[in-house]
């Protein structure tokens, strides 16, 4: 445009296409439709989410008082009681699952990650914790039941929160390769090429690179099996009592909520109902916690 | 993209092999395919004699090979002493492949193998017995895209530092600051120290990862591309820098960018799909090719 003086009513003209154009009412349409249709499926799921929500929180709230949180369970029939023997047996036992399942985890994710990359043995590896992930957790406690329960004669706390690491386990290495798998190369090779040795390699640099995602992914799937039942039912089992020791059958939340929430007694189907809103509580605590701390991260 | 070094694997997989077989499995390749024949020039093997400065690394028929193919093809350069050298070439003509060997990067990748002679004064760095770690530390490397690590700018300096040597606080204190003066960025970044090293700009983190390669006084600084992810302001400071730094390190820079190769370095080769077709000073090269590959690649008739 050095010698032609721009002219802005000398426009060029539309060109004519070269096929036939499809209707456009009909692609507004079928957009309008998928539109739709993802839209009113995402709000039922939501509706049914915060149903739940609602009711728990309802019936829940009502439990929740001062001698929930410190007193035994009252005998049946008898009004009040609370089920601290079972909120800290679940915490003992979710701690337990965690020192045993966590570390075990990390470490297999680590092996998948860094050093078992295309290894025959690393894909089998992997193709075992997906099966894992996929098994019902009644499984892991029938398993334990054979192994722990059956053997030492007695339920107890121990097998409870063994049943539980196994749950934890596969989770975690998962969690752990997906995350370490995003670190990219070229972080490793930079630290490789200063001479650094492998495993610190792993632990410094890679490890650190990757350290929101991994403490997410943890807390979530501790979060997330403590509130599991199925395992318990068979390895811990319950107990009126408070938890001594992990020889014996420890009382916990889960259990708690199926025995009380069956039995004929108003005041421990109430009780079921604030153990509910209780375990509800913690997962929500803990997803907003991580995602907010992920966020925090990022920025 | 599998990472296993090879000595690692062996321990894990195959711990009775670990103790006795010696390392050499990666360095012997199958059978050899035939090298394309072709006419290499008269300058394609500089005699070493040619450099007015000792070379610093010199190799000799270096075949590469991801897999069953070969990538690099008899490959000999000579790298002086205390000068830039400069690998130009197209996409895919191996010129990562060829730095990758000198600090044995390659075998992070288990189905990467080179076979050769790569002399780093005098000694063959290909060979098993080499202390990958002593090497890494003597062979500095400088990445495509900026790598801070994910901690703070000052111990971003001392990763390395730590690695190698045992050092007092203020003996860290002192050579992270003159690592840092090194890469011209103490002045931007004193006040930072703190602050994560992803908190810099681009081209800062590109200087913080110089930083962090010469704070273990390397003999030998490979840079892959290393301007390709910073902006042209970046890329100025950074070319500046290599100039300063040659006074002191032999450095390797592959580039994309001819003018780059012109402006920064004292020696110049051509790859071209795995050969090295021609060798010799940059201005040479630039201004009388003795190949009709380089000059159609230089003149921009090709690549």
């Amino acid at each position: 445009m050095t010698d032609t003086t721009y002219d802005a009513t000398r426009t060029t003209g539309r060109s004519a296409p070269p096929f036939p154009l499809r209707s456009r009412a009909r692609r507004r349409a079928s957009d309008t439709m998928v539109r739709i249709a993802s839209t009113a499926a995402a709000l039922f799921a939501l509706v049914f989410l915060f149903w739940i929500l609602a009711v728990v929180a309802r019936r829940g709230a009502a439990a929740l008082d001062w001698t929930f949180f410190t007193s035994l369970p009252s005998p049946p029939g008898e009004a009040g009681g609370g089920l601290a023997n079972a909120i800290l047996g679940t915490a003992a036992m979710t701690v337990m699952a965690a020192l045993i399942g966590v570390p075990l985890g990390l470490f297999t994710g680590i092996y998948q990650s860094e050093f078992g990359r295309g290894t025959r043995f690393g894909s089998f590896v992997r193709f075992t914790i997906n099966v894992m992930l996929g098994i019902p957790s009644i499984l892991s406690g029938l398993f334990v039941y054979t192994l722990m329960v059956v053997t030492m004669g007695h339920f107890s706390g121990l097998a409870g929160g063994v049943s539980l690491a196994i749950l934890i386990f596969p989770y975690v290495a998962r969690t752990t390769e997906d995350m370490l798998g995003l670190v990219p190369d070229a972080m490793r090779e930079s630290s490789l090429a200063l001479g650094a040795p492998r495993w610190k390699t792993t632990l410094g640099v890679v490890f650190r690179a990757a350290r929101s995602g991994l403490a997410t992914g943890i807390l979530l799937s501790v979060a997330r099996v403590s509130g599991e039942t199925a395992p318990l039912l068979f390895t811990a089992l319950n107990s009126p009592y408070w938890p001594k020791n992990f020889a014996e059958p420890t009382a916990n939340l889960t259990v708690t909520i199926f025995n009380y929430a069956m039995s004929p007694y108003s005041d421990w189907q109430r009780l079921a109902w604030g153990a509910s809103l209780l375990i509800t509580l913690l997962v929500l605590v803990v997803t907003v916690f991580t995602r907010w701390r992920v966020g925090e991260v990022e920025t | 993209m599998q990472e296993v070094p090879a000595e690692d694997r062996r321990e894990d997989l195959d711990p009775v092999a670990a103790g006795e077989s010696p390392r050499d499995a990666r360095s012997a390749p199958p059978a050899p395919p035939v090298p394309e024949v072709r006419d290499r020039g008269p300058h394609a093997v500089a005699d070493p004699s040619t450099l007015e400065a000792p070379a610093k690394i010199l190799v000799r028929g270096l075949d590469f090979w991801y897999g069953d193919r070969q990538v690099l093809f008899g490959n000999d350069l000579e790298v002086a002493e205390r000068r830039v050298t400069a690998i130009i070439g197209p996409s895919g003509c191996g010129k990562s492949t060829h730095i990758r060997v000198y600090n044995r990067m390659f075998e992070l990748y288990r189905d990467q193998r080179a076979s050769g002679t790569v002399l780093l004064d005098g000694e063959n760095l290909l060979d098993p017995e080499m202390d990958l770690i002593d090497l890494r530390r003597r062979v500095g490397m400088i990445f495509q895209r900026p790598t801070p690590f994910p901690m703070s700018v000052f111990d971003n300096v001392a990763y390395g530092l730590r690695l190698h040597y045992r050092i007092s606080r203020s003996q860290l204190e002192e050579r992270v600051e003159s690592a840092l003066r090194g890469a011209a960025l103490w002045d931007e970044v004193n006040d930072k120290l703190d602050e994560p090293g992803t908190a810099l700009s681009g081209g800062q983190q590109q200087r913080l990862c110089i930083a962090r390669a010469i704070a273990v006084e390397p003999e030998v600084l490979l840079m892959d591309e290393p301007t390709s992810a910073v902006d042209p302001v970046a890329t100025a400071k950074l070319e500046e820098l290599v100039d300063t730094l040659k006074d002191q390190y032999t450095i390797v820079i592959v580039t994309h960018n001819m003018q780059q190769a012109a402006r920064i370095s004292d020696f110049t080769a051509f790859f071209y799909k795995g050969y090295v077709v021609e060798f010799g000073p940059t201005e040479r090269i630039f201004t009388n090719p003795s190949e009709r590959q380089t000059e159609d690649y230089i003149t921009g008739r090709f690549g």
